[in-house]
């Protein structure tokens, strides 16, 4: 078919594991794009059908997470096409940034009952299931339709309504601009396209990132609790646990060191990891242990790192400090209650948040729930704010930010206005695509509606 | 009746749409008639003395990679050529010619003259034999009958033509010819939607009444470039300057006073006029915080004293005409050879033609043109050329040709037409292609030339040159990823020029990708190519400094190609689908797409319309499969 899609193929929601599933003829390219086996030796494009391969997730240049890779080769596969399934570790966190990878490499969110259809296409599928397919499809695109619709009302309608116009005033612009070169159509000033192109920008990237928030409320956030042994880890850990009565269930599958519990701050979920000391040790099994415990501090949404507030400054806090550089991480200098010796200006540049508190004496709650709901972006969410709700939107408007960012880079470069023009194009018909419109017809309206054109 | 003879193909008029249209279908070896009101007018230009400018200057190198008359014509007869948008980047330059007028019509009646297989007739077209549902045939209002197997329609603005000039108004055709009156009743009987659209031309006046020491010379560029790729350099030459002229605050108020006689503005007019083409009452009343409007004075030949007042379109009264142009500076003295008018015309509306431009309601009869919708002589002749040639392919039993939008400007305004239908006369712009980008002019021929060839109207010579071209193409870009520049010796060219210098070296292609490096500064170390022009290495440079966003574009065709290659069958039944949305069944039993990729464009059709529909025609090919294989 045209297009390699992606979806999460398990329910949403939490559970141990999150399988995100790729179909289509772009699988492999875009399984490469995201995925890196541990063995250097292996190679995704080479893997067979009906094999697997550990190794890393990788978005935006990070690793996210570890897991598997299962490949299927066209056409013995579900659709009949070029399959791969990744799975990752449960939480949406992670398998929302890796479908998000997947389409920055090229994917694009699969359609309602997309796989469905693309199996029965391939002729995976008998002509009699064809009509049930069709009855299925056709509903959940009324279904998706009409969320969409209900989806798009109020304050995402108004703001991408108001993207959509400013972007349709500019690509009209250039339109009557280039189309007329003969007419007294007066140029477009560099320094006003770029504003437009960065406020815009600006707006659908908040979109997304808010996205992201949105997400944080509904599924929770992975926390990873660090520090030197003994700082009080466990202490705060049991301290959060009982600071709000709310514990879910430990997920399955926690391991003998990495200890989960899931409890609400400020109604925000976190999934609290409890993590091993991080220090150098000649144990082996500690050795494993610490090193889950950085692997966890890289995979974590938000970085909790302890230190110890009546010992002075260690070499492992340092390196911590360091680790946390470019993370979410919020500092807690613990045991205020006892003489100070930790000299805080090592933190500085490390951490979006320092604390004093005290976890033996439950000192410092009140504050930390209201920085870690700063540092997650949800202390000012409000629920009424334009949110991107879904996968669909949610790809429209990553697509509408590649568009912008490469108009600008056009525009940086000293391209020609042909070139940002055709990048201003793309970023209007994404965002018309948010809005389910079609973009080609307003911008050749604006051209004869603002411009005295023509013989 | 007088049975006088029998064609293949027969072409209803001969302007732009209709010279194109009978050359295409004569070339490829069909027997074609073309018919014309008048043999004076054929290749008339009734409006601007010009050819090209933004995305029509595009259609025209089509028009020529195909193996057409236009590019070819308009560089016999030009009198200044200006590249358009220069500084805007290369995927917008645009070609734009004055023509002399009479010298046009000439050329372009004299090359007819000599098309073989082509007999050219004076006569007007009154009526259509049809058969079973397709054309055998046409009438003449002398009485006289032509059998044929296919006819191509371009009847302009001669079809139910009638101009409008203050409150008179009068049957005519552009430029005095007649208008064409029973043959769009015809056509209405047989069931052919056809409605009223409406254009302008300004006042012709005389030069000696102007005083164009006051006006703002416009000078052509020099060297002026060909249209044709087979012209060569130094083909053409400029030979005449336009004037610019303006109106003022004084202009406005007469015009404000006199709307009530404007037949635009009193309800005369029913018909729809182009949205870009305003008349000048219209500009006025529209734009009324501009002080003033641009007029361009253009030379109409060089043995002729007519100007043309480019900008001043109108409709109103003689002897507010007069008044009105004679409160601008420069034409205080005006003297008018022909007053500006409206004319109202029959077109069809295209929503009920195929991509071939054969109509879907009568087999064999095909539109081109003001026909169709659209407006501009290079809109015409693109539609022509595609018209003629498809109209020749189908009674040559040979499968017909449709130009994909990615292929073509020619391919997107058809696709535009058929698709997505008109509201008003359709002009081409440059914004009206998501390809623009790869649709430039400078590589027409490598977008067309082998498609025409493929068909039949590439001749020897065309091809060879063709050949030609890309070999240099393809061997310069090779030398320029091959031959490394360093950078001491690029610098000393940069020093020179007082251009900042490189940090360091490499291919010459890696360096072309800087903004600020040109083919020229780089040829200058390296030497110029093997038979490269200053034409062929700005296309290269452009392909080099574009490569990402071509690519970008080239991944985008990639998918809509495999859409296209899902056809859907001409009779598909869209009834019986009730899984998709009535208003997308309605248009698509309207449209009839020819694949997945049009149907995704008509308005009104959702992805997930798309998607029920995908299946249901993948279905229905399997059942029909599965039924022959019983």
């Amino acid at each position: 078919m045209e297009t390699t899609i992606v979806a999460l193929a398990t329910p949403p929601g939490a559970g141990g594991i999150a399988v995100v599933r790729l179909s289509g003829p772009e699988s492999y390219p875009i399984a490469q794009a995201v995925f890196r086996p541990m063995n250097e030796e292996k190679r995704v494009m080479e893997a067979k059908g009906y094999t697997a391969l550990f190794g890393h997730f990788i978005a935006r240049g990070k690793v996210l997470d570890e897991g598997v890779a299962l490949f299927f080769r066209a056409p013995r596969s579900y659709t009949g096409e070029d399959v791969i399934e990744l799975s990752c570790h449960g939480g949406m966190v992670i398998a929302q940034s890796l479908i998000e990878a997947c389409i920055d490499a090229g994917a694009v969110p699969a359609g309602p009952g997309e796989y469905t259809k693309r199996a029965f296409l391939n002729g995976r599928m008998s002509l009699t299931q064809a009509e049930a397919v069709m009855d299925l499809i056709s509903a959940a695109g009324r279904q998706g339709a009409a969320l969409a619709e209900s989806a798009l009302n109020g304050a995402l309608a108004r703001q991408i309504e108001g993207y959509k116009q400013q972007l349709v005033q500019l690509a009209g612009h250039l339109a009557a601009w280039v189309d007329f070169p003969e007419e007294d159509v007066p140029a477009l000033e560099d320094d006003a396209l770029r504003q437009t192109l960065e406020t815009v920008l600006f707006g659908v990237s908040r979109l997304i990132e808010g996205y992201g928030a949105g997400a944080v409320l509904r599924q929770g956030v992975d926390v990873a609790i660090v520090g030197s042994p003994n700082v009080g880890k466990s202490t705060l850990l049991n301290l959060l646990a009982g600071f709000d009565r709310a514990i879910v269930t430990p997920i399955a599958g926690t391991t003998r060191d990495v200890v989960e519990q899931a409890v609400m701050l400020g109604g925000v979920r976190l999934n609290l990891f409890d993590t091993a000391g991080l220090r150098e040790t000649g144990d082996v099994v500690e050795a494993e242990g610490i090193r889950r415990s950085r692997r966890k501090l890289e995979e974590a949404g938000l970085v909790l790192a302890v230190f110890d507030g009546s010992s002075p400054v260690t070499r492992e806090d340092r390196e911590l400090a360091d680790a946390c550089k470019g993370r979410r991480a919020i500092a807690l200098v613990n045991k205020s209650d006892l003489d100070q010796q930790f000299d805080e200006t090592v933190l500085e540049g490390s951490f979006a948040r320092v604390l004093r508190i005290s976890a033996g004496r439950g000192e410092g709650m009140a504050q930390l729930e209201q920085a870690v709901e700063q540092v997650l972006g949800v202390a000012d969410l409000d629920t009424s704010a334009p949110c991107l709700v879904n996968q669909r939107q949610l790809a429209a408007a990553v697509s509408a930010r590649g568009a912008l960012q490469e108009a600008l880079d056009a525009l940086a470069a000293g391209f020609g206005l042909d070139a940002v023009s055709v990048c201003v194009d793309d970023a209007l018909a994404a965002l018309c695509q948010l809005a389910g419109e079609d973009a080609s017809e307003s911008v050749i309206e604006e051209v004869f509606s603002k411009f005295c054109v023509g013989k | 009746m007088n049975h006088l003879g029998d064609y293949q193909v027969i072409v209803v008029g001969a302007g732009h749409a209709g010279i194109e249209a009978a050359h295409a279908a004569a070339k490829l070896g069909a027997r074609t008639a073309l018919f014309t009101l008048s043999l004076d007018g054929i290749g008339n230009m009734p409006c601007n003395p010009s050819i090209g400018g933004t995305a029509k200057g595009h259609l025209v190198r089509e028009i020529d990679a195909l193996g057409g008359v236009m590019g070819r014509a308009a560089d016999a007869t030009t009198l200044q050529s200006r590249m358009l948008n220069r500084g805007k980047g290369p995927a917008v330059h645009s070609l734009r010619a004055q023509i002399d007028r009479q010298a046009y019509h000439s050329y372009t009646k004299h090359f007819l003259e000599k098309t073989d297989n082509l007999d050219i007739k004076q006569g007007e077209i009154v009526d259509l034999a049809l058969e079973d549902g397709r054309v055998t045939g046409v009438y003449t209002r002398l009485g006289g009958y032509y059998g044929a197997q296919a006819v191509v329609l371009c009847t302009g603005t001669n079809l139910g033509g009638r101009i409008f000039v203050g409150d008179a108004s009068v049957e005519s055709g552009p430029d005095g010819q007649h208008a064409a009156n029973l043959l769009g009743q015809r056509l209405r009987q047989a069931g052919l939607p056809l409605r009223r659209f409406k254009t302008g031309t300004p006042a012709r006046v005389h030069r000696r009444s102007i005083d164009f020491s006051v006006l703002e010379p416009q000078p052509g560029e020099e060297p002026p470039e060909p249209f044709s790729f087979l012209t060569p350099d130094g083909g053409v030459k400029n030979q005449v300057d336009c004037h610019i002229a303006y109106t003022n605050p004084e202009t406005h108020r007469i015009i404000l006073d006199n709307l009530h006689r404007s037949p635009l503005y009193g309800g005369m007019i029913e018909g729809i006029g182009p949205r870009y083409c305003p008349s000048i009452e219209d500009k006025v009343v529209r734009f009324s915080e501009k002080e003033r409007h641009q007029i361009f004075v253009e030379p109409c030949g060089l043995d002729t004293e007519e100007m043309y007042l480019q900008g001043m379109s109108s409709s109103l009264p003689e002897d507010v005409q007069n008044a009105m142009y004679r409160t601008i500076k420069g034409f205080e003295h005006i003297e008018i050879l022909r007053p500006a008018y409206a004319i109202e015309y029959d077109c069809i509306d295209p929503t009920a033609l195929q991509l071939t431009l054969e109509t879907r309601a009568i087999r064999g009869l095909y539109g081109a043109g003001q026909f169709n919708g659209t407006s501009g002589y290079e809109e015409a002749a693109a539609q022509g050329l595609l018209a003629g040639m498809n109209a020749a392919l189908q009674v040559l039993g040979k499968e017909q040709v449709v130009l994909a939008r990615h292929t073509s400007y020619l391919g997107t305004l058809v696709d535009d037409l058929v698709t997505k239908g008109v509201m008003d006369p359709y002009r081409m712009m440059t914004s009206r292609s998501e390809y623009r980008l790869t649709l430039r002019q400078d590589n027409a021929d490598e977008r067309l030339t082998p498609i025409g060839r493929q068909a039949g109207l590439v001749d020897d010579e065309r091809w060879a040159h063709f050949c030609r071209t890309m070999e240099i193409k393809e061997k310069e870009t090779k030398r320029l990823e091959q031959t490394s520049v360093k950078a001491a010796e690029l610098n000393r060219v940069l020093e020179e020029r007082g251009i900042a210098p490189v940090e360091k070296g490499g291919p010459a292609a890696e360096l072309l990708r800087r903004p600020e490096l040109n083919y020229e500064l780089i040829a200058q170390v390296i030497g110029w190519g093997e038979g490269v022009d200053w034409r062929m290495a700005a296309r290269i440079t452009t392909e080099i400094k574009y490569a990402g966003y071509i690519s970008r574009q080239q991944r985008a065709i990639k998918q809509v190609k495999r859409l296209e290659n899902a056809a859907i069958p001409a009779d598909f039944d869209y009834a019986p689908l009730s899984g998709l949305r009535l208003e997308a069944r309605e248009k698509l039993a309207k449209i009839r797409p020819v694949n997945l990729a049009q149907a995704g464009r008509i308005p009104g059709v959702s992805p997930a319309d798309l998607a029920v529909l995908s299946v249901a025609v993948t279905a229905a090919a399997r059942e029909k499969k599965e039924k022959q294989e019983e």
